[in-house]
């Protein structure tokens, strides 16, 4: 048990927490309101609905404009919630795992857009996974949220890759095979910021979230989120009570912005201070283990020992950087592909006339 | 087995007349030995003497080893469709000898590489036998590159016995190893050896003669896939996404080599454009539609098993309204099929691809000059009408070479179709996605970036409301759709528009799309000529088809239509538009690979007309 947890309930999704102080505006001038999406219409209490929260609270904190956002996602209860949070940002809600490619796509067409990705674990580690596991090889520009329970939430409740072997089903059915840890595949593919949470830890969450907005490239965060209706009974590993009684933070995160003045009380303690691309720094301090996130083989041979002993490790697991980003590699102009006049875009008459001549 | 003793042979000089600038050569080798230079220097000397020629390449699915027939047709009047009788074979492979001089027309000629002499068996051809061999050692010391080179040195043998310019050939050579001066100049004494040796040895006792003529100056010469490179990048592309396979990969690598030289900006260096290679067919049209999404013009190239893979997509486009292009270059399927031959079976399924009612406009080009024309347009056509557009070639039309009038710059600016920005925004005070404000069922957009509040929208594949909201009511399900159907019909008139390409008085129609439409003008040419037939011709340039097709098919007794499919696909489509016309329409169905032929078309239709 860990002293971050925060307790989740069904109104963790709609009310911000009484404990939280959050100014009315923010250096936008924007209320939290600005920032919301439409009523979610997911099962009272799902997880999912806890961390769409999170998103509003951390772009709105972070005085994110929204109209520099894309939210995209696929399919599932998970990638509906981008209609939840930021109304004002433009959405595309695809198809059954391949949001990975949408994104790319986007990324590639406006460079300027800040891209919030949101998927389930079926949709990036079941039918998705080749292309997830793409876009992060190639460094795509985005901030991607897999709402993890361990089950198809829209069709009903079946198995999905990420379930833990001896899980078990609603109806009883236990899961046999070896769960595919989207985390450790994400730091094989050179993915240099990977975090995993759970929907409950409001406080880690949080910091995550504005760590990975703050981030250059791809940014995973893999979100424990029980499915209240499927997968939240004795037996599943992926329930409300076996993730409070599981959770073990690695450390205890903090995030100072680049428009925050960084104080000796956030210093005090730190284990890790890691600067992000855009001044903004995450600062890490000691829980129970010494963790260097720095340190990819560490972390990959944490996560292997986490999956054999059923830990439920969560934290910034892995954090680098000097991978250069998709548009970097691409070499694009600075401004977005999508809007450049004719005069950039077609070549003048001369080239054709000259190709013409070459094809005589 | 071939035959042991090889028999030279030459035809009684009275029995000959010549046959000028009309001739079917077809040079047979294996493939991965490199004759593809050499073919490509034997068609281009041929052109820049000004005659039309076409060259078609029939190679094996294999990198190496496999019969490889290069088909050289070279026509005074233009044609360039396929045509079944072969006049002039140069031979060099011993797996396809014996069947390469069975198909050998009477009268025809035979250049033998000297190892193939026992399959010589014919008593009515011309032959020569070349010691290419030995020839090719007196100019290449290098042992490695001497069955290369050897391919030049039957441009030089052809070349003299056809009396090809000599200098047209060496002007071809320069251009094809413009980069490798060394390789020019051994490539050039290969053609100049085989010429003289030919000179000094061989009879030119046959009937066929090439000389220059001017029906082609001025023209160009070029494979469909470039021509539709060149139409994406005068398009303005800025997003490519795409996963190599047969056919279609000739498009993206020539677009990959424009852009690299047309599009970084001047003062920076960087580029204008991204082109990514997908994992899959799935995630490059993935790449398309979220750039199309963000505003990018943004395309893809593939064929028939790729486009499979992009159905799901092509729904959420058609539905969730995200320009996209996808072009076609069909090969022979169903599955893997003939990979490296031709086709039009793709037409069916690209119009209804993916599920529930979803209908697709197609751009079919008929000629590499539409190859570039159409690839533009299915830029502007995809941004206007916010959906998607198949760009439908072939592999006879994408990577054979094809005699064309130099493409002409764009006559228009880009359409960026109906983008509303913020300023826009500002000024209406108003948005709703997906509302019909002009009757023509196309809706306004924004862009993902522009700063205004009322400019967000969410796009979905789930049934929404006229204001982009989710819905499942029946009744703005089936609003939605029947202004799909109204968006369609706008486009009826907005696609190319169909060709009257020959008019006539005469009670026979023939409609014909795409790469058929070489055999067919020849073929009108046999009708008229062999029996008297006249007949109209209608060529069908884009999907939906318009009240033109219908006046065609309503106003005579019967309409052949022409496709390379065996389930007659067009017609099919044409049979949903127009049920009621449904009987007028025969058809012509050609599918066994090979590119259609005059001929194919002729005998159908003087069969079916009982001339025959
Ligand atoms: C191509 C395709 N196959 C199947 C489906 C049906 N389907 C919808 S959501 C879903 C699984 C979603 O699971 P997950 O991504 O974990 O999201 P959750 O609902 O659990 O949040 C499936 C199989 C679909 N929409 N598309
Ligand atoms: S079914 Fe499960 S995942 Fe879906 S909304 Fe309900 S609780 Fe959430
Ligand atoms: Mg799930």
């Amino acid at each position: 048990m860990s002293a971050t947890l925060t307790e989740p309930t069904s109104a963790t999704a709609s009310a911000p927490s009484a404990t939280q102080v959050t100014p009315s505006v923010n250096r936008l001038g924007l209320t939290q309101a600005a920032y919301r999406g439409a009523p979610s219409t997911l099962c009272s209490g799902c997880g999912h609905d806890a961390i769409t929260h999170q998103i509003i609270r951390a772009t709105f904190e972070l005085g994110i404009e929204p109209h520099r956002v894309a939210k995209l996602s696929g399919i599932g209860c998970s990638s509906k919630t981008t209609a939840y949070f930021l109304g004002q940002s433009h959405g595309f809600n695809g198809v059954h795992g391949r949001m990975a490619a949408v994104a790319t796509g986007v990324n590639l067409a406006n460079r300027t857009l800040i891209n919030i990705g949101v998927s389930g674990d079926g949709d990036t580690a079941s039918i998705g996974l080749g292309q997830f596991l793409h876009m992060l090889r190639r460094n795509v520009q985005i901030c991607y949220v897999i709402e993890n329970n361990g089950v198809y939430g829209l069709t009903k409740g079946q198995f999905s890759a990420t379930a833990d072997k001896g899980s078990v089903q609603k109806k009883g059915a236990e899961n046999e095979m070896t769960p595919i840890d989207c985390c450790a595949l994400a730091i094989e593919m050179g993915c240099e910021y990977v975090g995993r949470s759970f929907s409950g830890d409001m406080k880690q969450l949080s910091a995550l979230l504005k760590g990975a907005l703050s981030h250059r490239g791809a940014a995973l965060i893999d979100v424990v989120s029980p499915c209240i209706s499927f997968n939240n009974h004795e037996g599943s590993t992926k329930s409300y009570k076996f993730a409070k009684d599981h959770e073990e933070p690695l450390h205890d995160i903090g995030f100072v912005p680049a428009f925050e003045a960084f104080t000796a009380e956030y210093a005090e303690g730190a284990t890790h201070t890691i600067n992000l691309p855009d001044g903004a720094r995450i600062v890490l301090k000691k829980v129970h283990r010494d963790y260097d996130p720095t340190d990819k083989t560490k972390a990959l041979e944490l996560l292997s020992k986490a999956r054999d002993e059923r830990l439920f490790l969560t934290g910034l697991l892995y954090h680098a950087s000097g991978q250069t980003s998709m548009v970097e590699q691409k070499n694009l102009v600075d401004d977005p592909l999508a809007t450049l006049p004719q005069s950039r875009v077609r070549p003048p008459p001369e080239v054709l006339a000259a190709i013409m001549d070459s094809l005589k | 087995m071939p035959p042991t003793t090889a028999v030279e042979t030459s035809v009684a000089a009275s029995q000959r007349n010549t046959i000028v600038n009309d001739i079917v050569i077809q040079v047979a080798t294996t493939n991965g030995s490199g004759s593809q230079s050499s073919n490509n220097v034997l068609l281009r000397a041929i052109f820049q003497m000004g005659i039309p020629v076409n060259g078609k390449n029939l190679f094996p699915s294999n990198i190496q080893g496999m019969p490889t027939w290069f088909t050289i047709r070279a026509n005074k009047d233009g044609w360039a469709a396929r045509r079944e009788t072969i006049d002039f074979l140069v031979a060099m492979n011993p797996e396809s000898a014996a069947e390469d001089l069975r198909e050998l027309r009477p009268g025809g000629v035979a250049v033998l590489s000297s190892e193939l002499k026992p399959y010589l068996n014919r008593s009515d051809i011309h032959a020569h036998i070349v010691p290419f061999g030995d020839l090719v050692a007196q100019v290449c010391p290098e042992v490695k590159v001497r069955k290369l080179v050897a391919n030049m040195v039957y441009v030089g043998v052809v070349g003299c016995l056809l009396s090809i310019e000599i200098e047209e050939i060496q002007k071809a050579i320069a251009r094809q190893f413009r980069s490798k001066p060394k390789a020019a100049d051994l490539n050039r004494n290969a053609a100049m050896l085989g010429y003289n040796w030919a000179a000094e040895h061989l009879h030119n006792g046959h009937e066929f003669t090439l000389e220059r003529m001017h029906r082609a100056d001025g023209q160009i010469l070029i494979e469909g896939n470039a021509a539709t490179a060149l139409g994406f990048l005068y398009g303005g592309v800025t997003v490519v996404g795409w996963y190599p396979i047969t056919p279609s990969s000739s498009v993206c690598e020539n677009l990959i080599a424009l852009l690299g030289k047309h599009r970084h900006d001047p003062a920076t260096g960087k580029a204008t454009y991204a082109v990514l290679q997908a994992e899959d067919e799935i995630a490059a049209i993935g790449f398309v539609l979220g750039a199309g999404w963000a505003g990018a013009r943004a395309v893809t190239a593939t064929s028939g098993p790729g486009l499979s893979l992009m159905a799901e997509f092509a729904g959420l486009s058609y539905f969730a309204e995200v320009p996209a292009v996808i072009a076609d270059i069909q090969r022979m399927g169903p599955s893997t099929g003939l990979p490296t031959r031709t086709c039009q079976g793709d037409i069916l399924k690209a119009h209804l691809l993916s599920h529930g009612d979803c209908r697709h406009i197609l751009l079919i080009p008929g000629s590499v000059e539409e190859c570039y024309e159409f690839a533009m347009e299915s830029l502007d056509l995809a941004e206007r009408f916010q959906t998607l557009v198949l760009f439908m070639s072939d592999l006879d039309l994408g990577m054979n070479h094809w005699v064309s009038a130099p493409f002409q710059p764009p006559a228009k600016d880009m359409d960026r179709g109906k983008v509303l920005t913020a300023e826009d925004l500002a000024r209406l005070k108003k948005f709703e996605r997906y509302r019909d404000v002009d009757g023509d069922g196309i809706p306004y957009r924004t862009l993902p970036g522009a700063k205004h509040p009322l400019a967000a929208y969410f796009t979905r594949g789930t049934g929404h409301t006229a204001a982009a909201t989710y819905s499942e009511k029946p009744e703005d399900w089936k609003n939605n759709l029947d202004r799909l159907t109204r968006k369609f019909d706008t486009a009826r008139e907005a696609v190319p528009q169909p060709v009257l390409e020959k008019d006539s008085r005469s009670d026979i129609g023939v409609i014909a799309y795409g790469s058929s439409d070489p055999a067919v003008r020849e073929s009108l040419a046999q009708l008229q000529a062999e029996a008297g037939v006249d007949a109209a011709y209608l060529r069908i340039r884009a999907l939906p088809v318009n009240g033109m097709v219908r006046e065609f098919l309503a106003s005579r007794r019967v309409t052949y239509l022409v496709e390379q499919n065996r389930d007659a696909q067009m017609a099919s489509v044409l049979r949903m538009e127009y049920p009621e016309l449904s009987a007028k329409i025969r058809s012509v169905l050609h599918y066994d690979g090979l590119p259609i032929t005059a001929r194919v078309v002729t005998d159908a239709i003087l069969e079916s007309e009982n001339r025959k």
